[in-house]
């Protein structure tokens, strides 16, 4: 299988390179099969390494030199990949969750005239995402991250026709690269300390060599942190990825709510013996992570376009995967990134076929009644939603966000604030998204749907519900049943979390999140069902605004970087640099019209000009 | 036999040669210009000869010699050149035939 794994990141590649040189002559469904295929295939190769992993835990890891990229003055980088227990687990994600949202597209965007352009772009983001999670250095795994920021750029302004789009395109990119470039200073700074960027060798030497709470660990831990707000959207850098669903909804999908944004998550995994080693630091990811859930949940709660729910509803449950990563609750972020790809995946292609069939209307308050018009896609968002919001006992996001809610309580690093602010979340969750399920799916039928959704949309739809909820049933809790099969696995390369000793059992902790779940969709259906007089009155509130503005991050970006930005470009619109040589060209100049008017075809005016020379040479031979 | 003064002989040199600058910066004429010319060019002559009966050496009339060869020969294309003109723009004023100029640096 070794030699085997190469083949996971080289499919979608392939498809990526075929179809940029040649996709505008290639047939729609030509360029179709050579994109889903290669994703599948990716896929099934996944499938097929990741089998030893799951038969237990003392399988090891597959390393696979394919390359060395740079040997130079003892510095080596190779390209090399590496599949342990936590690649498989986003691999699996990446090509399975990928292939069917590439399947899709293909009806998605049957009618675009960028199709190939679309696809060319979904395999580059495949395989520079594959790449990210296979690098076995941390070079290789920086040329992934780049990889999908670009993908990330290009498809979020794939409808590049509306300015709108290029602008939400050019500020994921540039809050985004903040982040890497906190990242890439991580990087020297692991560099100088441990003259490689191995992660294995620099995840064994770095107990070693640093104290816990030591300065360097600290730093590097705040440098990696800072790529990893970036990348997955967490306070403060969030900002971008609501605007980030100017893209087409299988981008969002894709890109910002299964796979990429989840990238810092994985970061932090990767390089948990880092973040162990700063305590400080861990405790700030946590934190962050709470703060984020609330933020982005009662954000969420007031938006009136439905990707946007979903967007805000991303960012808070990547809060919940970094609550978890800060409690120390490894394998319950991975299990969460795992579910939350299953059922946001479902929900964001859902809406798109939402969108997409009542043309192009984004307004949840202009839709409605489509449980009837839309019945597979009405109980494939149900179930998502459900999954969303952790509906007890049947859902896989109630097996995932639980354990991390009792991981939060009951982890030696965890605290009852952070729980609270969790199970306040829980219950922000669940009110959100019925808000949305009862605003687009009941009442009065508003805008009539053009077709039905054809099978290759509801294929995915159906395999992505049914894996949102049978996806939790890989872990139970302890308490339940003595399944564990995830954190089996993932404890082969994540460290199992340290409980301490606590006096309420967990079954009151599950109940209490239970019951947040169900009195937040009560609450939503007593307030949304029908139209009722709260929400009229709350539309027009400010903390309405304050909270469909997220909480006003954007104006005080605007007033604290990009206005000033802009007005110093303003000002310095014509370059003083510029200026001063600007300055230098035109003395020249003077001096060369003052020369040229002399030259004025005069034949008196050149013997004067002889004669003044003369006279001048003269008086100068006979004075000095 | 009466004997002058070198500086004398020189003066009267130097007072050909500024009639003709003066002639050649006043005229506009261009037959008048290359008159003046011719007189520039003969008091340089006279001043070779000056000095070469000054210091008894036979060079300085082999210069006025030259002198005179090369002033026939500027003669010759001049007054060719001035023959060509007047065939061309019916005039000998020097300052309206300054068509060579380039306008466009004018311009600058």
């Amino acid at each position: 299988m070794n030699d085997l794994i190469f083949l996971i990141p080289a499919f979608p590649l392939t498809g990526f390179l075929v179809m940029a040189l040649a996709g505008r002559y290639m047939s729609r469904s030509l360029v179709s099969w050579i994109a889903v295929g290669s994703v599948t295939l990716s896929a099934v190769i996944t499938i097929m390494a990741g089998i030893p992993f799951l038969r237990g835990p003392n399988s090891t890891a597959i390393t696979s030199l394919i390359y060395t990229w740079i040997d130079t003055g003892g510095f080596k980088a190779d390209i090399a990949l590496h599949m342990d227990a936590l690649s498989f687990v986003f691999c699996f994600v990446i090509t399975f969750v990928g292939a069917l949202i590439h399947l899709y597209s293909v009806e998605f965007m049957k009618d675009d005239e960028g199709f190939a352009r679309f696809f060319t772009y979904m395999n580059l983001f495949v395989a520079s995402m594959l790449i990210l999670v296979l690098a076995d250095n941390l070079l290789l795994l920086y040329l992934g991250w780049e990889g999908v920021g670009l993908c990330s750029y290009l498809l979020i302004g794939f409808w590049y026709r509306d300015p709108g789009n290029g602008y939400a395109a050019r500020k994921a990119f540039i809050v985004t690269r903040i982040g890497d470039t906190f990242m890439i200073i991580g990087l020297f700074l692991l560099y100088i300390s441990f003259n490689t960027l191995h992660i294995d060798q620099i995840l064994r030497m770095a107990p070693a060599d640093w104290e816990p709470g030591s300065v360097k660990a600290v730093a590097a831990a705040i440098l990696l942190l800072g790529g990893a707000l970036g990348k997955s959207a967490q306070l403060p850098m969030q900002t971008w990825l609501p605007d980030a669903m100017a893209g087409p909804s299988p981008v969002s999908a894709l890109i910002h709510a299964a796979t990429m944004v989840t990238a810092g998550v994985y970061l932090i995994a990767r390089m948990h013996t880092i973040f162990t080693l700063a305590p400080v630091v861990q405790t700030a990811v946590a934190m962050i992570g709470a703060a984020t859930l609330l933020i982005a949940g009662f954000s969420a709660f007031a938006q009136h376009d439905l990707k946007r729910v979903l967007a805000y509803s991303t960012i808070s449950q990547i809060g919940y995967m970094f609550l978890a990563l800060g409690v120390g609750a490894w394998s319950a972020a991975i299990f969460h990134f795992m579910t939350h790809a299953f059922f946001k995946a479902l929900l964001f292609l859902a809406a798109g076929s939402v969108i997409l069939l009542l043309h192009e209307e984004h307004d949840m308050h202009k839709m409605g009644g489509l449980k009837n018009r839309l019945p597979v896609i009405f109980i494939t968002f149900l179930v998502g939603g459900a999954s969303l919001s952790a509906l007890p006992l049947v859902t896989a996001g109630f097996y995932s966000k639980d354990q991390i809610l009792w991981l939060t309580w009951a982890s030696d690093t965890g605290s009852k604030w952070l729980w609270i602010a969790g199970i306040i979340g829980a219950f922000v969750t669940s009110l959100y998204t019925f808000r949305m399920i009862f605003l687009t799916f009941f009442g009065k039928v508003k805008t009539e749907p053009s077709h039905r959704p054809g099978l290759l949309m509801t294929v995915p739809l159906i395999t992505l519900a049914v894996l949102s909820v049978v996806g939790g049933f890989v872990e139970f809790p302890g308490n339940m049943m003595p399944v564990q099969i995830f954190s089996g696995i993932i404890t082969t390369v994540l460290p199992a979390i340290q409980i301490h000793s606590h006096d309420i059992p967990e079954w009151v902790f599950q109940v209490i999140s239970g019951l947040m779940t169900i009195m937040g969709i009560l609450l939503a259906w007593r307030l949304f069902y029908k139209p009722s007089p709260f929400e009229t009155v709350f539309h027009k509130s400010r903390l309405n605004n304050f909270f469909y503005s997220g909480w006003g991050f954007d104006g005080i970006y605007d007033a604290l970087f990009v206005n000033p930005f802009v007005w110093l470009s303003e000002i310095n619109k014509n370059d003083f640099i510029d200026r001063f040589y600007n300055l230098l060209a035109g003395i020249t100049r003077l001096f060369n019209s003052l020369l040229s008017y002399t030259q004025n075809g005069r034949l008196r005016w050149y013997a004067m000009g002889l004669t003044a020379g003369m006279v001048i040479i003269l008086v100068l031979m006979m004075t000095l | 036999m009466v004997t002058v003064s070198m500086e004398i002989q020189l003066a009267l040199a130097g007072l050909l040669f500024l009639t003709g600058l003066v002639g050649l910066l006043v005229r506009r004429n261009i037959i008048f210009m290359l008159m003046s010319i011719e007189i520039m060019l003969n008091s340089a002559g006279l001043a070779f000869v000056i000095a070469g009966s000054h210091w008894m050496q036979a060079d300085g009339q082999v210069m006025f010699i030259f002198i005179l060869t090369v002033s026939a020969a500027e003669v010759s294309v001049g007054l060719a050149l001035i023959l060509q003109m007047f065939h061309h723009y019916r005039t000998l004023d020097a300052d309206a035939l300054n068509r060579l100029l380039d306008k466009k640096k004018m311009e600058n």
